[in-house]
């Protein structure tokens, strides 16, 4: 009986919880061998199958670039004095990364239920991996933006007045808010599917509608003042634009739009935590 | 010594309004409509929704899965929980296993959960039988390093060494199935939780699985809990049983006292029915494929009968449905005394054809006089593809066996054993001279 009292650390008291924030940080902790698996399943997974494999993360936004670029040439949008693939590219890495995020994070309970249904884990660690699976494509898509760059730089006079600066530094920044307001929206959005499995389709459709509330296709500097308020209420403007600016040293940001933004990030995460983790304990008694 | 788990007062609360029609229809059937007799319609039927008068809820669509359910478990136990369909034995075991929250009351676990409610879940089907070693294990709970420094082992028991970095989507359902059990066996919790998992995979691995369980319980000193249908499991390898009925634990204690008692609950004892059963379609024992139409036990005149003398012969016929192609089926009968210790097993394999087209279908089992002891059976059926799945396995009819016994004597006494075969004996009086 000694093996057992020795490992009495686990005692586990299993009761109808009250409350509204109650999060296994320590659980979490010790599951953190899950995250890194699941990370690496979503990897493999996805590209098993395919011929290109990884490659795709290159193509396709080169693919939307390309129509972009048409799309912009015929309407006559400016880039802020950018290149134009350069500045699509640029912007299309911030807006993939977050709206890939929400719509796979944003479907948890509903594509994870068998899994849910037969055994415990925090569910918290699914919308995690995900947040950060999807990290490592950003950091593949990099790639042929690098590589635009720096052929602008090098072969072209387009890009003479852009200088590598100190706001180099502070790129994790804006990468750091996407991936936590992702997650804060994924967390509200999976709640909401589990409960109205409509939204799924819904959700589509607000991801779509929302880039062009977003400065992706164009610069903020083009937004009318009068205009201003819809990128102050849309959280994921601020970082979009401040990754253009922390790369390219274009862009245009106030100080209490940054506040504003990053206030309302915390508030969608903390919220999403506190939703999800509701929603989580009987979810599976509904889906 | 300290309880290992401690359960007091668990309810659950099911509200069946909040989900979509069609899934409330489902649910409602699956929880009260599973009474077996179709065709005839008893009083004993009528009063069925009693049952669910008793589990109703406070408010009209809800109903109580479970209500009040308290027990405790000392380590180093293995619990056998019995209960027909819907009774709340998956209800307490997803509540033990933190799927879902309990409506009130509460349960108190001391050491290390694992819950096998399934083989093999999350195994992603593009992951090579290695990587799905390592997921698995982490979605159960084990660091990277415990499974790292077990994988040898779960190598070997699983059986599929050449093959583990070839992905699980080329596996046969028999090797898929391995590697899973192969995981779970040697995740080494305090607590597990087991779930009918064993209804799948060969009769050597289920051997084998329930050889692994005995062993964590008896030398590890580990606690299981054991939900199946397999009541020979059960009496073999548990030391103390649970019957759930209605949501309510109706009975603990020994596992024969319990299998016995479940027995004689599930088998209905409705006296227009004797000796034959027959389902609707719809709440037959069935799979996607296959369903069980009717059973009946015959007389050699051919009438259905639940009491038989003991040195006459009786037929046992099922009658089923096979809905899709069916490949590598067989059925077969088990007979089980009143008290769950099984008399023996017979199948139709050898004179079944491989694969049986979407028909109407009737296999009869012969079974020879001069066999059974006076006492009371109960017959099982189950259908399964060997080496593949269990579609079903449904106890469904009790008889006695009466009259003159087998034992070779008038007296009218019981015969100890589970059979009571006739046998011949030779009585001689032999001259002084032969002893030699």
């Amino acid at each position: 009986m000694a093996e057992l009292t020795g490992e009495s650390k686990y005692e586990i008291v299993i009761e109808r919880s009250t409350g509204w924030l109650k999060v296994p940080w320590h659980e979490l902790w010790d599951y953190r061998d899950l995250l890194i698996l699941l990370v690496q399943r979503d990897f493999i997974s996805r590209y098993k199958q395919t011929i290109l494999g990884p490659l795709w993360h290159l193509f396709q936004p080169l693919l939307t670039t390309v129509v972009f670029v048409i799309f912009a040439r015929a309407v006559g949008i400016g880039t802020d004095g950018v290149p134009r693939p350069l500045f699509f590219l640029c912007g299309l890495l911030m807006w993939n990364y977050f709206s890939q995020n929400i719509t796979t994070g944003g479907a948890t309970f509903v594509n994870n239920s068998h899994l849910f249904g037969k055994v415990y884990f925090p569910r918290l660690i699914v919308p995690i991996s995900i947040v950060i699976a999807n990290l490592v494509a950003v950091a593949l898509q990099a790639i042929p933006f690098l590589i635009f760059l720096g052929y602008y730089k090098l072969f072209t006079h387009s890009l003479d007045d852009v200088h590598l600066t100190w706001l180099i530094l502070l790129l994790p920044l804006p990468v750091i808010q996407t991936c936590l307001l992702s997650l804060g929206i994924s967390l509200w959005m999976s709640a909401s599917t589990a409960k109205f499995r409509d939204l799924v389709h819904l959700n589509q459709y607000i991801v779509q509608i929302w880039m062009f509330a977003t400065p992706v296709l164009y610069p903020m500097s083009i937004v009318p003042i009068r205009w201003r308020w819809v990128n102050w209420a849309n959280p994921v403007s601020v970082p979009v634009e401040a990754f253009r600016i922390c790369l390219l040293g274009r862009g245009t940001l106030d100080l209490h739009e940054i506040v504003l933004s990053s206030l309302f990030t915390w508030f969608l995460l903390l919220s999403g935590i506190a939703i999800f983790q509701r929603v989580e304990r009987t979810v599976i008694d509904t889906v | 010594m300290k309880a290992v788990v401690e359960v007091e007062n668990l309810s659950k609360l099911y509200d069946l309004g909040a989900i979509g029609a069609s899934s409330l229809r489902e649910s409602l059937n699956s929880f009260f409509g599973k009474r077996r007799n179709g065709s005839t319609k008893s009083p004993k039927e009528a009063a069925e929704p009693k049952v669910a008068d008793s589990r109703a809820g406070p408010t009209p669509n809800s109903f109580w899965a479970l209500k009040d359910v308290s027990f405790s478990v000392k380590p180093g136990e293995i619990i056998g929980i019995l209960g027909r369909n819907g009774a709340g034995k998956s209800t307490l075991l997803k509540i033990l296993s933190r799927i879902t929250e309990p409506t009130s009351g509460r349960a108190i676990l001391r050491g290390r959960v694992v819950s096998l409610l399934e083989v093999g879940t999350g195994f992603h089907p593009e992951l090579t039988g290695r990587e799905n070693i390592f997921l698995n294990g982490a979605i159960l709970g084990m660091k990277r390093a415990e499974i790292a420094a077990k994988y040898g082992e779960i190598v070997e028991f699983s059986e599929v060494g050449k093959f583990i970095h070839t992905p699980v989507k080329r596996y046969s359902s028999g090797m898929f199935v391995r590697l899973a059990f192969a995981v779970a066996a040697h995740l080494d919790p305090e607590i597990l939780l087991i779930d009918e998992v064993l209804a799948v995979g060969d009769a050597g691995f289920q051997k084998k699985c329930l050889g692994k369980m005995g062993e964590v319980a008896s030398r590890h000193g580990r606690t299981v809990f054991f939900v199946s249908h397999n009541m020979g499991a059960v009496r073999a390898l548990c030391e103390e049983a649970i019957l759930i009925s209605d949501g309510r634990v109706k009975m603990t204690g020994k596992p024969g006292d319990v299998v016995s008692r479940y027995l004689a609950d599930s088998i209905p004892t409705d006296p227009d029915n004797e000796g034959e059963i027959w389902w609707d379609i719809a709440d037959a024992p069935r799979g996607d494929d296959v369903a069980l139409r009717g059973v009946r036990m015959l007389d050699k005149q051919g009438r259905p009968r639940s009491t038989f003398e003991a040195d006459k012969p009786f037929t046992i016929e099922l009658h089923y449905d096979v809905l899709l192609r069916l490949r590598g089926a067989r059925f077969s009968v088990i007979l089980l005394t009143q008290e769950g210790e099984i008399a023996f097993a017979a199948t139709d394999h050898l004179f079944q054809s491989e694969t049986q087209l979407p028909g109407y279908y009737k296999t009869t089992c012969f079974v020879p006089g001069g066999l059974f002891n006076r006492r009371s059976y109960v017959v099982q059926v189950q259908c399964d593809i060997p080496g593949e799945r269990t579609v079903f396995n449904h106890g469904c009819l009790s008889f006695n066996v009466a009259g003159a016994g087998n034992q070779s004597s008038n007296f009218p006494e019981t015969w100890p054993g589970v059979l009571c075969p006739r046998i011949e004996w030779k009585v001689e009086e032999m001259e002084p001279a032969d002893k030699g």
